[in-house]
C-alpha cells in the first residue's frame, strides 16, 4: 500500500523532542497513547512478535546447547538464513505497518493541533 | 624487513588520506557523531563487521583453532549469533529514538542528569576496558610482527609521563587513533573501518584460497589431514572436543567448572554484542531503519564468512606449519605464541606459491593489516568514550540540566575534539601502565562484553519494552551492573599475577553471575522508584517511545519530492 509521504514532511508532524523537558503536557501523552492504541500499531506489534519472540528464544536455546550437549555442528548457514528471513519479512510486512501508523499520525496531528 | 615497514607506511597513508576527506565533512554536531547520517547499509554492515573483527578476534581466534582445533572454532560461533540480539531488539529501535548515544534512548523516559550520568559511566567503563585490550595487544603485536618498526619508533617516542615509560608501539597506535578521530570524527573512524575490513577479509580469502589450493581443494583431504594431527597434552584428535576446555577437572556448587565457564562466556559475548557503545554508535549513522537492518544482515554475512574463513586459517596453520613452529623466532623448542598463527601461516604459503620473496611479503601484509585492525577498532572506542563524556555528561548534564545554558553546535564539535584528545592521552598512559601486567588483555577484554551486557542491555531492553521501568530501575542495571562485573573480576581468578589459586570467586567469566544480578537490579531498582514514587514520567512516556521506536515516526527523513 502506498502511503502519501507529502504529508509526513509538514512541520506538524511531531519533532523529534529534546529529552528533558518539563513534564509531557498530558495532551500530548494521549496523542501517544492513542497511537499506541490503534489497530494498524496493534498489528504491527502482533507481527513483529510473533516473528521476534520465538525466533530469539530459538536460538537462544540452539546456541546454549552447542556447549551443553559439546558437539554438534554449528550454526553458521543457519544463522544467516534467520538474517533474510527477517529481512524479507520486515520489508514486506513490518514497514507497511509502521508505515499506516505513520499516516494515521499525520492524519490525527491535522485534527487535533 | 624493510617490506614490512613499507606496508605499514602504505597503510597508514591510506588512513591519514581518509582523514583529511573526512575533516571537511565535519564540521556539525550530526557529521562528528553520525557521519550526517548519510552512511549506506552495506556501508555500515561492513565498519560494524570491522568493528567485530578486533585483531584479538583475527589473530586470537584462527590461533586457537590452530593450537586447540575443534574448540577453539566453537569459540567464533557465538561472535556471530550476538548479531541476531542486535538484529531482532536493538538495531531498529535504536536507530527510531536515538540521536548519537546510548543515553539519548534512554533519556526519553527518564530524568536526563541521573540517566545521562549513568550512561556515561557505564560507556566509559565497558569502552576503556575494551581500548585498553586492544591497545596492550596492538604493543605486543607490534614487537612480535613488526619489529622493525618498534625498534624505528624507540628514539622518537622514547618517553617517561608521570613515573610510567609509554610503550613507543603502543603511544603510535594511540597518536594516529586521535588523529582520525579529533579531525575526521565518524566520517573518518567508519571509512577507515571499511577500508580495513575490505583489506582483513582480502587477505583471509587470499590465504584461505592458497590453503585449499595446498589440499588441491579436495575437503576430505583437508579434513582427513586434520584429524591426523593430535593435541600433546590430552592426547586427543584435533577434530574432536575437549582440548580447550577440559571437562570434569574442577566443579563447582557440584556443576563442572570448564561448563560454567565456557557457558558464562557465551552470555557475555552474545547479550554483549547488543550493548557495546561503540557498535551501537553505528545504528545512528545509517539514514533509517531499514538500512539500519539491512547493516546487521551485511555485518552478519561478513562476519559469518569471515570466521569459516578463519577456520580454514587455523586448520591450515595447524596442518600446515604446526604448533611446534608458531613462534615469534622460530627454533627448535621455542615457545609457541597462538597470536602468530595466521602470520606464520601467511610465510609458509606465501613460500611455497612464490617463493622466499612472497612469504616475506605475505608476511608483511598481514602484519599490516593486523595493524591496520587495531588502528580502526580503537578509533571507533574513542569515539564511543568521547561520545559519553561531551555529549551526554557535558553538553547534556552539566551544561543544559545544570547551568541552563545553550551549547552551540560549534562548541559542541570543540568539545567533543577536546575529550576524544584527552580519551587519548590517558588510554596511551594507562595501556602502558597496565600492559606490563601479564594477562591483562584478554581479561579486559572479557569485562567490556560483560560490563556491556549486565549494564547497558538491561536498560536498553527495558526502556524500548517495559512500560513500568523508570529512572531508578535505569540508573541501578547501569552503576550497579557496571560496578558487579568489576568487583567480581578483581575477586576471581586471573586478575592477579601470578594466579590466585584459591580467589573468592570460582569463575574467570563472570557473566553467569552478573548478568542476571543487572538484570535483577534494573527490576528491583524500578519497583523500589515505584514504591518512593520517584519517577512517574518515565511510565506515562513509554507510549512515546514505544510507537517511535516500532514506527520510525518522527525519525525517520522524508526522501525530497
Amino acid at each position: 500500500m502506498e502511503i502519501d509521504r507529502s504529508r509526513l514532511s509538514q512541520p506538524s508532524s511531531p519533532p523529534l523532542v529534546e529529552e528533558g523537558e518539563a513534564a509531557p503536557a498530558s495532551e500530548d501523552v494521549a496523542y501517544w497513547e492513542g497511537l499506541e492504541r490503534t489497530d494498524e500499531f496493534r498489528q504491527l506489534i502482533t507481527a513483529r512478535m510473533r516473528f521476534v519472540l520465538p525466533a530469539t528464544a530459538f536460538f537462544l536455546v540452539y546456541y546454549f546447547l552447542l556447549p551443553l550437549a559439546n558437539g554438534l555442528a554449528p550454526g553458521f548457514m543457519r544463522t544467516d538464513v534467520i538474517g533474510h528471513v527477517y529481512i524479507r519479512k520486515a520489508n514486506s510486512v513490518f514497514d507497511r505497518f509502521a508505515a499506516m501508523v505513520r499516516e494515521r499520525a499525520a492524519r490525527g496531528r491535522r485534527t487535533t493541533p | 624487513m624493510n617490506l614490512t615497514l613499507a606496508l605499514f607506511l602504505i597503510v597508514v597513508g591510506i588512513t591519514l588520506v581518509i582523514t583529511g576527506w573526512a575533516a571537511r565533512r565535519t564540521r556539525t554536531t550530526v557529521q562528528f557523531w553520525a557521519a550526517g547520517r548519510g552512511i549506506k547499509g552495506w556501508q555500515n554492515g561492513l565498519a560494524i563487521s570491522g568493528d567485530y573483527m578486533s585483531a584479538a578476534s583475527f589473530l586470537g581466534i584462527a590461533g586457537l583453532i590452530a593450537f586447540n582445533g575443534y574448540d577453539g572454532f566453537m569459540y567464533s560461533v557465538g561472535w556471530l549469533v550476538a548479531y541476531l540480539t542486535v538484529l531482532f531488539l536493538i538495531a531498529e529501535p535504536m536507530r527510531n529514538t536515538g540521536k548519537y548515544t546510548l543515553a539519548d534512548v534512554l533519556s526519553y523516559r527518564m530524568s536526563p542528569i541521573p540517566v545521562r550520568s549513568a550512561a556515561a559511566f557505564s560507556t566509559v567503563a565497558v569502552s576503556a576496558s575494551y581500548m585498553m585490550a586492544q591497545m596492550i595487544g596492538a604493543g605486543s603485536l607490534i614487537k612480535i610482527l613488526i619489529p622493525s618498526l618498534d625498534s624505528a619508533l624507540k628514539p622518537w617516542f622514547n618517553w617517561t609521563v608521570l613515573g610510567t615509560k609509554l610503550d613507543p608501539s603502543i603511544t603510535v597506535v594511540g597518536v594516529l587513533m586521535m588523529v582520525y578521530v579529533i579531525a575526521g570524527g565518524m566520517v573518518a573512524t567508519t571509512w577507515v573501518q571499511i577500508v580495513k575490513a575490505v583489506l582483513l577479509m582480502g587477505g583471509a580469502i587470499l590465504l584461505s584460497f592458497l590453503v585449499l589450493l595446498h589440499f588441491g581443494f579436495n575437503l576430505g583431504n583437508f579434513f582427513n589431514t586434520i584429524a591426523g594431527v593430535k593435541d600433546k597434552v590430552t592426547g586427543l584428535n584435533f577434530t574432536e572436543p575437549g582440548i580447550l576446555y577440559q571437562y570434569g577437572k574442577k566443579s563447582v556448587f557440584g556443576i563442572d567448572l570448564a561448563l560454567l565457564d565456557n557457558v558464562s562466556l557465551g552470555m557475555a559475548l552474545i547479550l554483549g554484542t547488543a550493548g557495546l557503545p561503540h557498535i551501537l554508535m553505528r545504528f545512528f549513522t545509517v539514514p533509517n531503519a531499514k538500512a539500519a537492518r539491512q547493516s546487521v544482515v551485511w555485518a552478519m554475512g561478513l562476519i559469518g564468512s569471515f570466521y569459516i574463513m578463519t577456520t580454514f586459517l587455523g586448520f591450515g596453520a595447524a596442518t600446515l606449519v604446526g604448533k611446534a613452529n608458531i613462534c615469534a623466532t622460530v627454533t627448535a623448542n621455542c615457545k609457541p605464541n597462538s597470536n602468530l598463527a595466521a602470520p606464520r601461516l601467511a610465510e609458509y604459503l606465501g613460500t611455497q606459491f612464490f617463493g622466499g620473496t612472497g612469504g616475506e611479503f605475505l608476511l608483511a601484509f598481514i602484519a599490516a593489516v593486523a595493524f591496520a585492525t587495531i588502528l580502526a577498532v580503537v578509533a571507533g572506542l574513542t569515539l564511543a568514550a568521547s561520545g559519553a563524556f561531551s555529549h551526554d555528561f557535558y553538553v547534556n548534564v552539566i551544561r543544559t540540566h545544570i547551568l541552563h545554558g545553550h551549547v552551540s553546535d560549534r562548541e559542541q564539535v570543540l568539545v567533543a575534539r577536546i575529550t576524544a584528545g584527552l580519551v587519548g592521552l590517558l588510554s596511551i598512559w594507562l595501556a602502558a601502565r597496565v600492559g606490563a601486567t601479564a594477562n591483562a588483555a584478554a581479561l579486559v577484554a572479557g569485562v567490556a562484553f560483560v560490563i556491556a551486557s549486565a549494564a547497558n542491555l538491561p536498560a536498553i531492553l527495558f526502556t524500548l519494552f517495559w512500560k513500568r521501568f523508570n529512572t531508578w530501575g535505569a540508573v541501578a542495571s547501569l552503576v550497579g551492573g557496571t560496578l558487579v562485573t568489576i568487583w567480581l573480576v578483581a575477586i576471581g581468578p586471573g586478575w592477579t599475577v601470578p594466579v590466585n589459586a584459591h580467589p573468592a570467586f570460582p569463575l574467570q567469566n563472570v557473566g553467569i553471575v552478573s548478568i542476571p544480578i543487572g538484570f535483577a537490579l534494573a527490576i528491583l531498582g524500578t519497583y523500589l522508584g515505584e514504591l518512593v514514587k520517584a519517577d512517574r514520567l518515565a511510565e506515562q512516556k513509554f507510549h512515546e517511545i514505544d510507537v517511535r521506536a516500532q514506527t520510525g515516526l518522527g525519525a525517520e527523513p522524508v526522501p525530497a519530492g
